[in-house]
C-alpha cells in the first residue's frame, strides 16, 4: 500500500522526517518496502513563463517560444502543444531532466533547425495524470524560476506492506493512528461532516442473506455532476498507484485509501426495484467493472434489484450500473459483509480486488455510518446534488470483546518490563478501552481490531508500540557440562553414508520430490498408486517419486549434454508411498548414478572404460557396509526391476524378503526413455530397510587376538555348469570345512578354448587358518580332497 | 719372493680392468678357484719348512685376502654400474598424470543443515523430522489458520486429490506440506513438553522465478517450557546465527509481524554489509542508509527469519494447556543461509545436479562440521 506523506499529515500532526517516520513504521510492523521521493524524478523540471510565442519557420504544427525559467536570459524552445502561447505559465523540463514518462534525458537539440533548449511539459510526460492534450498551464500567480517540485509540493512516497491481520491500517488514517500510539505525533481527530439529507433513500434497501451480508446501508443523492474530482485528491490516488477517473469513483477509492473503508457507488437510473443482499442463483452471470463476465453459484452473496446482480458483494461492482460522466442519481452502498464468504468467493472465481482484500480480513464494523457520511460530504462538495436519508438494514456485528489481562503477561510472554501507567497509555491510544482492577485488568477491544482474540495479542500491542528493539536478549538455561549427544541412530546413519559416499568419489545431487508421471510410473512399484498433485507447476513437477534414480538419470542426462564424459551423482532422500489409512509413507533412500566413462582413455590405462553393474554392486556393498548393515549375511538374488538390464542387475537381501539394495546396469530402453545414450548403472539403498545394529550400546569393540600362526593359501580350478553363480561355489566350499577355512576367493573366471560348451572354469583360492599346531600334509591334503567333493555336490568338477 | 709382489700387481691389475661381472668371476675363479694360482700357491705352503712357512704364510694369506677383497670391491662397483644403467634406462615423464581418484562432494544444502544440527545441539535441540506429504490439518489448521484464513491462500500450495479420514468424520485434504511448522504440532503432539527441536526438511510452494523454486529447504525451531519469553529467542537467534556465520558483529533486527501460528511474531532482519564488492552478513548497517529497500547501498538490512512466541490456539491444538506452557517458534531458508554464507547466487542450480556446481560449491566429506574446529568449511 502507498500514501504520501503529506496524505499521512493530514491525519498526523507530526514534525518528524521521512526517515523517522519510515524507521518508525518498520518498528511497530508496518515494514516499508520502499519510499519514493517524486521530488527526485522532478529535478530539473522548473516553473517557467512563456514570454513570446511565434510559429517555426519550417513546420506547421510547431511553435517557437521564448521561456524565462528564472535564470538569466529567456531560453528559446521548440513547442507542438496547441495551448502554448505567451504569458502562460507551465513546466519546462531544463537539458539533463529525465522525462518520468519515458525515462529519456533532455538534451539541447535543433528541431527542424530551430535550437529548442529544453521542453514545454504535458500532464502525461511527468506521470501526473493521463492528460496528454497540452502543456501544463500553471496559475499566473506561479513564481517562475522555483522547481516544479517544490512549487507543487511533491511529497515522498511510502510502499508499505500490512500484514493481513492489520486490516485497520489498510487506510491512512490507520497507519496514523498507529504512529501517534508510537508517539511520532498527535492524530488529528476524524472530520466527519453533518449531511444535510432530505427525503428518504430512493430506492429499498434489503437484506435476504443475513449470514453473508449483516448490514447493508443505502442513500441516494440526486442531481450529481460527475466531472473531475479534486486536484489535492487526485494528487492522493496518484501516489497510491491510483489513476484519477471520475470524481464518485475517486471519491470512493479514497474513502478506502484514506480510511479502508470500501464503498459501492450505483447510477441510480440503471436500477429497478429494491436493492436487495441476496445469495446468488447457480449459474447467475453478472458482468463485472474489470469488463469480465463471472458466473456466480449460490454460496456467493451478491447486491441484485429486480432484474439482475449489480454486485459481486464486497469484491466488484457491475459493468451495467457503474457511475459514468453522465450519472446524475447515486446509490451508495456502505455495508459490512462476513469475510469468510467474501473469501470463499473471492477464491472460487479467482477475483481480486481491494475491496476483498479489506472485506476479507475484515472491515471495521462500527464504521458504516461514519463512512457513509465521509462519502456524502465528499460527492456533495465535489459534485453537488442532494442526498437522502440513510437506509439502514441489519446491523454490523460490533459489540466489542472484553479480555482480562494481566500486565505482568508483559513481562512474562514478552521479555520485557513496561510500567502499568505506559501498557495502559499505549493500549488507550490504540482505542482499546483499559478498567484496571486489583484482580487484573479488562481491556474493551476495539471491534475494528478483529486480529486482537486473546491476552498474547495485548502483549504484542504494548512490545511493538513500546519498542521491540527494547527487548533484552535472554540466554536459554543449558544443562550443566557438554552438550549431550541428540542425533537419533538414524540421523548418524544419514549423516555418515553421505560422507561416505563424497569420499567414494561421488557428488551429492538434490533432485525435485515430484517427477513427469511418466517417469514416476516407470518407476513405480507393482501395484502402487502414486501421489500426484492436483495443481502441478508444470507437467514436469507432477507425481512424488517412487525412487531416487528417476531424478539423477535426468540428471546425467543434463551432465551428458553439457559434455560430461562420467558423472557420478548420488542422492539421499526420501521415497512417497501410501500408508493403509491415506496417510503418507515415506521412505528414506540413497540412490547412486554412475553414467557414461568410469575412467576416460589414458596413457598408462588405455582405453576409456564404462561403469558396469560391478561399479553399482561395490557402491551399494561399501556404502551398505558404512550404513551398518551385515553385509558378510547379505545374499545377491536377482529381480533388480524392469528398469534394470535383466542380467546384469540384482538386489542385496537379507532373507528372501528383506531387500537392502538394488543394483546394476540400468536397462537400455529406459535409458531411451530419458534420451541418455550409453551404458550406466545405478544402485539404490533402502535405509528403512537396514536392521538396527545390535551391539550398538557400548564402546569396546569385541576382542582380538591374532593367530599365532601363519595361514596357508590353496588354489583349486573348478569346471561347472555356467548357469552355476560363483557364490553357490563359495558357498560349498567354505562348507567343505568350517573350521580351517576362513576365506574362499573367485581370482579368475574363464570360458572358451579348453572348456566344454556350456561350462565355465572358476579359480578359487582358499585360505586355510591353523589354530595350535601347524596343519599336516596329510591334514592338508584331507581338507583339499573336501573342498573338491563339496563342489562336486553342486555340479562342479575339478579341473585336469 | 718376488714372485708373490708380481703377483699381487697382476691379480689386482686385472681385477681393476674387469669389464663384466662375468670376467670377474671368471678372474675370482683363475686366482682363488680350487685351481688358481692362488690357491695352488697356498698349497705349497704344506711343503715348506716350518721356517719358511713362519714368514711366507702370512704373505701368501695377505695376498689371497688382498685379492678377494678387490675382487668383491670390484663386483659391488660393476653391480652398482648395471644398477646406474638400468636405472637410466627406466626413466619416466613424471609430468605424465597420475591416476586420479574420483572426488566427491557433499552438497550445500546438506553441509548447511548438519552446520546448523551441530550448533543447535550445543544448545541441547534435537533434531525432528516429519511427512511432506501431509493433511491439511497439520500443515494449515493446527497452525491456526483455518480453512477461510487468508494465509492460506497466500501459502501457493501444492494439492493432491487425496484426503484423509481422520477419526471423528473430519476428512483432512493432502497437500505438499508449505513449511516444515507441522513438525512443531506433530512433536508437541508425539513428545509433550518441555521441547527444544530444530526440523530441517524440504518444503514445496507453487511459486517459480528467479528467486523461488517449488521446492526449497526451511528449517524450524521450537523451544516451549514454562518460562520462555520473546527475549529467550531473540538471544538464540542472535546466538545461532553468530555461530552460524562465525563473526561476531552479525546485527540483527527485530520487526513485530504477523505470523497466525506465533503471537507476538517477529520478523528478523540482519545487517549486510560490502566486502569486496560483495555483500556480506555482518557489520551495522548505516542508520540513514538501509532502512526502507534501499538496494545499490554500501549497507542495509535483509530478512531472514520469521519468528514468535507460539500462539496459544496452536498449543492447544497439539494438546498443551497454554497456561502452563509457553514457548517461541522461529522459521528460516537453508538454501537461503547457504546462499549467504557460501555466495551462491541462483537457488535453481540447487537442484539441477550440475557435477560442476556441485563440485564447485560442494563440500569435501570431511568438512564435517565440528564445534572446535568451526562448523563453516572457508572457500
Amino acid at each position: 500500500m502507498k500514501f504520501s506523506l503529506e496524505w499521512l499529515k493530514d491525519h498526523l500532526e507530526t514534525d518528524a522526517d521521512t526517515p523517522t517516520i519510515a524507521a518508525k513504521l518498520n518498528a511497530i510492523g508496518i515494514e516499508v518496502e520502499g519510499i519514493e521521493d517524486p521530488s527526485e524524478r522532478l529535478s530539473g523540471f522548473r516553473v517557467a513563463e512563456v514570454l513570446t510565442a511565434a510559429p517555426h519557420p519550417d513546420a506547421d504544427k510547431l511553435q517557437v517560444l521564448t521561456v524565462d525559467a528564472g535564470s538569466g536570459d529567456p531560453l528559446t524552445v521548440v513547442c507542438g502543444a496547441p495551448n502554448a502561447r505567451a504569458g502562460m505559465k507551465g513546466v519546462l523540463g531544463l537539458p539533463g531532466a529525465v522525462v518520468p514518462a519515458n525515462g529519456m534525458e533532455l538534451r539541447r537539440s535543433a528541431i527542424r533547425g530551430v535550437e529548442s533548449n529544453g521542453m514545454m511539459c504535458s500532464v502525461r510526460e511527468l506521470e501526473l495524470g493521463d492528460e496528454h492534450d497540452g502543456i501544463i498551464e500553471l496559475p499566473q500567480d506561479a513564481p517562475v524560476g522555483t522547481s516544479f517540485a517544490d512549487y507543487r509540493g511533491a511529497s515522498p512516497v511510502f510502499d508499505v506492506a500490512i500484514t493481513p491481520n492489520r486490516p485497520d491500517c489498510m487506510g491512512v488514517y490507520g497507519i496514523a493512528r498507529d504512529l501517534a500510539a508510537a508517539g511520532l505525533g498527535r492524530l488529528k481527530p476524524l472530520a466527519v461532516p453533518e449531511v444535510t439529507a432530505s427525503g428518504e433513500c430512493a430506492i429499498g434497501i434489503e437484506i435476504a442473506d443475513t449470514e453473508g451480508c449483516p448490514a447493508f446501508y443505502g442513500r441516494t443523492i440526486r442531481g450529481v455532476s460527475n466531472g473531475s474530482s479534486p486536484e489535492w485528491m487526485q494528487q492522493r490516488l496518484l501516489s497510491a498507484g491510483q489513476r484519477p477517473i471520475s470524481a464518485v469513483v475517486d471519491i470512493t477509492n479514497y474513502l478506502m485509501l484514506a480510511y479502508g473503508r470500501p464503498a459501492h457507488a450505483y447510477d441510480l437510473a440503471k436500477l429497478s426495484g429494491p436493492m436487495v443482499a441476496r445469495r446468488a442463483d447457480e449459474g447467475e452471470t453478472v458482468e463485472a467493472l474489470n469488463e469480465k463476465t463471472y458466473t456466480l453459484d449460490k454460496s456467493m452473496t451478491v447486491i441484485a434489484d429486480q432484474r439482475t446482480v449489480h454486485d459481486i458483494a464486497g469484491i466488484m461492482g457491475g459493468e451495467e450500473s457503474g457511475v459514468t460522466a453522465d450519472t446524475s442519481d447515486l446509490l451508495l452502498e456502505i455495508a459490512y459483509f462476513d469475510p469468510e464468504t467474501i473469501g470463499r468467493t473471492g477464491r472460487r472465481l479467482g477475483l481480486t480486488s481491494d475491496a476483498r482484500t479489506r472485506f476479507e480480513r475484515g472491515v471495521d464494523p462500527a464504521f458504516l455510518d461514519e463512512g457513509m457520511a465521509l462519502l456524502t460530504g465528499l460527492i456533495v462538495d465535489s459534485c453537488g446534488g442532494v442526498p437522502s436519508q440513510v437506509t439502514r438494514a441489519g446491523e454490523a456485528p460490533a459489540t466489542p470483546m472484553q479480555l482480562a489481562f494481566d500486565p505482568d503477561l508483559t513481562r512474562r510472554l514478552g521479555g520485557v518490563t513496561v510500567a502499568a501507567d505506559e501498557q495502559a497509555r499505549i493500549l488507550q491510544s490504540l482505542d482499546f478501552g483499559v478498567t484496571r482492577g486489583d484482580a487484573g485488568w479488562t481491556v474493551t477491544v476495539p471491534p475494528r481490531r478483529h486480529d486482537v482474540e486473546g491476552p498474547a495479542d495485548l502483549v504484542e500491542e504494548v512490545v511493538r508500540i513500546h519498542g521491540i528493539d527494547r527487548v533484552g536478549s535472554v540466554a536459554l538455561p543449558r544443562a550443566e557440562g557438554v552438550a549431550r549427544p541428540v542425533a537419533t541412530p538414524q540421523q548418524k546413519m544419514e549423516r555418515r553414508l553421505r560422507r561416505a559416499a563424497a569420499a567414494r568419489g561421488l557428488h551429492e545431487a538434490i533432485t525435485w520430490s515430484f517427477l513427469p508421471e511418466e517417469q514416476a510410473a516407470l518407476f513405480a512399484e507393482d501395484g502402487q498408486a502414486l501421489w500426484v498433485l492436483d495443481n502441478p507447476i508444470s507437467e514436469e513437477l507432477k507425481a512424488m517419486r517412487p525412487s531416487l534414480l528417476p531424478g539423477l538419470i535426468a540428471a546425467a542426462k543434463r551432465n551428458a549434454d553439457r559434455g560430461a564424459a562420467g558423472t557420478r551423482l548420488f542422492e539421499l532422500g526420501r521415497r512417497y508411498f501410501r500408508a493403509a489409512d491415506g496417510s503418507s509413507d515415506e521412505r528414506q533412500a540413497l540412490g547412486v548414478v554412475l553414467a557414461g566413462e568410469k575412467s576416460s582413455r589414458d596413457w598408462a590405462a588405455g582405453r576409456a572404460q564404462p561403469f558396469d553393474a560391478f561399479d553399482a554392486k561395490a557402491a551399494a556393498m561399501e556404502l551398505l557396509a558404512e550404513a551398518g548393515a551385515p553385509v558378510d549375511k547379505l545374499m545377491v538374488m536377482g529381480d533388480a526391476g524392469a528398469q534394470f538390464h535383466p542380467g546384469q542387475s540384482a538386489t542385496l537381501r537379507l532373507g528372501p524378503r528383506n531387500v537392502l539394495a538394488r543394483f546394476g546396469a540400468l536397462h537400455p530402453a529406459l535409458l531411451g526413455q530419458f534420451d541418455l545414450n550409453g551404458p550406466a548403472a545405478a544402485a539404490e539403498i533402502f535405509l528403512d530397510a537396514i536392521p538396527a545394529r545390535k551391539g550398538a550400546a557400548t564402546f569396546a569393540r569385541s576382542v582380538f587376538e591374532p593367530p599365532a600362526l601363519q595361514a596357508i593359501s590353496r588354489d583349486f580350478a573348478f569346471l561347472l555348469p555356467e548357469n552355476v553363480a560363483a557364490r553357490d561355489l563359495l558357498r560349498a566350499v567354505r562348507g567343505a570345512d568350517k573350521a580351517a577355512i576362513v576365506n574362499a576367493r573367485i581370482f579368475d573366471q574363464f570360458t572358451g578354448q579348453g572348456v566344454p560348451e556350456g561350462q565355465k572354469s572358476l579359480a578359487v583360492e582358499i585360505t586355510l587358518q591353523p589354530g595350535a599346531k601347524s596343519f599336516t600334509d596329510a591334514e592338508i591334503k584331507a581338507t583339499s580332497d573336501r573342498v573338491v567333493k563339496a563342489a562336486e555336490k553342486i555340479g562342479a568338477r575339478l579341473r585336469g | 719372493m718376488a714372485d708373490i709382489d708380481q703377483l699381487r700387481a697382476d691379480a689386482m691389475a686385472q681385477i681393476a680392468a674387469s669389464d663384466s661381472l662375468e670376467a670377474l668371476d671368471q678372474l675370482r675363479v683363475a686366482f682363488l678357484g680350487k685351481q688358481g694360482s692362488i690357491s695352488l700357491l697356498m698349497k705349497t705352503l704344506g711343503k715348506m719348512s716350518p721356517e719358511e712357512r713362519q714368514s711366507e704364510g702370512p704373505r701368501l694369506n695377505g695376498l689371497r685376502g688382498d685379492v678377494a677383497e678387490a675382487v668383491a670391491a670390484r663386483k659391488d662397483a660393476l653391480e652398482q654400474a648395471a644398477l646406474d644403467v638400468r636405472l637410466a634406462s627406466e626413466r619416466l615423464d613424471l609430468s605424465l598424470p597420475a591416476p586420479e581418484t574420483p572426488q566427491g562432494s557433499v552438497h550445500p544444502v546438506s553441509q548447511v543443515m548438519d552446520e546448523l544440527a551441530e550448533i543447535f545441539a550445543d544448545l541441547g535441540f534435537a533434531v525432528k523430522t516429519g511427512p511432506e506429504i501431509e493433511d491439511d490439518w497439520h500443515n494449515f489448521t493446527a497452525l491456526n489458520m483455518p480453512e477461510s484464513h487468508p494465509a492460506r491462500a497466500m501459502h501457493d500450495t501444492f494439492y493432491f486429490p487425496d484426503r484423509l479420514e481422520a477419526g471423528d468424520g473430519e476428512s483432512r485434504r493432502m497437500v505438499l506440506r508449505t513449511h516444515t511448522s507441522p513438525v512443531q504440532i506433530r512433536t508437541m503432539m508425539a513428545e509433550g513438553p518441555p521441547l527444544r527441536i530444530i526440523a530441517p526438511g524440504r518444503v514445496y510452494r507453487s511459486d517459480s522465478d528467479a528467486t523461488h523454486t517449488p521446492m526449497f529447504h526451511q528449517i524450524e525451531g521450537l523451544v516451549i517450557d514454562r518460562d520462555i519469553h520473546l527475549g529467550h529467542l531473540k538471544w538464540t537467534l542472535e546466538t545461532f546465527l553468530k555461530a552460524f556465520f562465525e563473526r561476531d558483529d552479525i546485527v540483527l533486527r527485530l520487526r513485530p509481524s504477523y505470523f497466525p501460528f506465533t503471537e507476538p511474531s517477529v520478523e528478523v532482519d540482519i545487517g549486510w554489509t560490502m566486502e569486496n564488492g560483495r555483500r556480506v552478513v555482518g557489520g551495522s548497517p548505516d542508520p540513514d542508509g538501509g532502512d526502507a529497500g534501499v538496494n545499490g547501498g554500501a549497507s542495509g538490512w535483509m530478512e531472514v527469519l520469521g519468528s514468535g512466541m507460539v500462539n496459544a490456539r496452536v498449543l492447544e491444538a497439539a494438546g498443551l494447556d497454554p497456561a502452563e506452557w509457553q514457548g517461541f517458534a522461529f522459521g528460516t531458508g537453508v538454501d537461503r543461509l547457504a546462499m549467504l554464507k557460501y555466495g551462491m547466487n541462483d537457488l535453481r542450480a540447487f537442484f539441477d545436479g550440475d557435477a560442476r556446481w556441485l563440485h564447485h560449491y560442494g563440500f569435501s566429506a570431511f568438512d564435517q562440521p565440528t564445534l572446535s574446529g568451526g562448523v563453516g568449511a572457508r572457500a
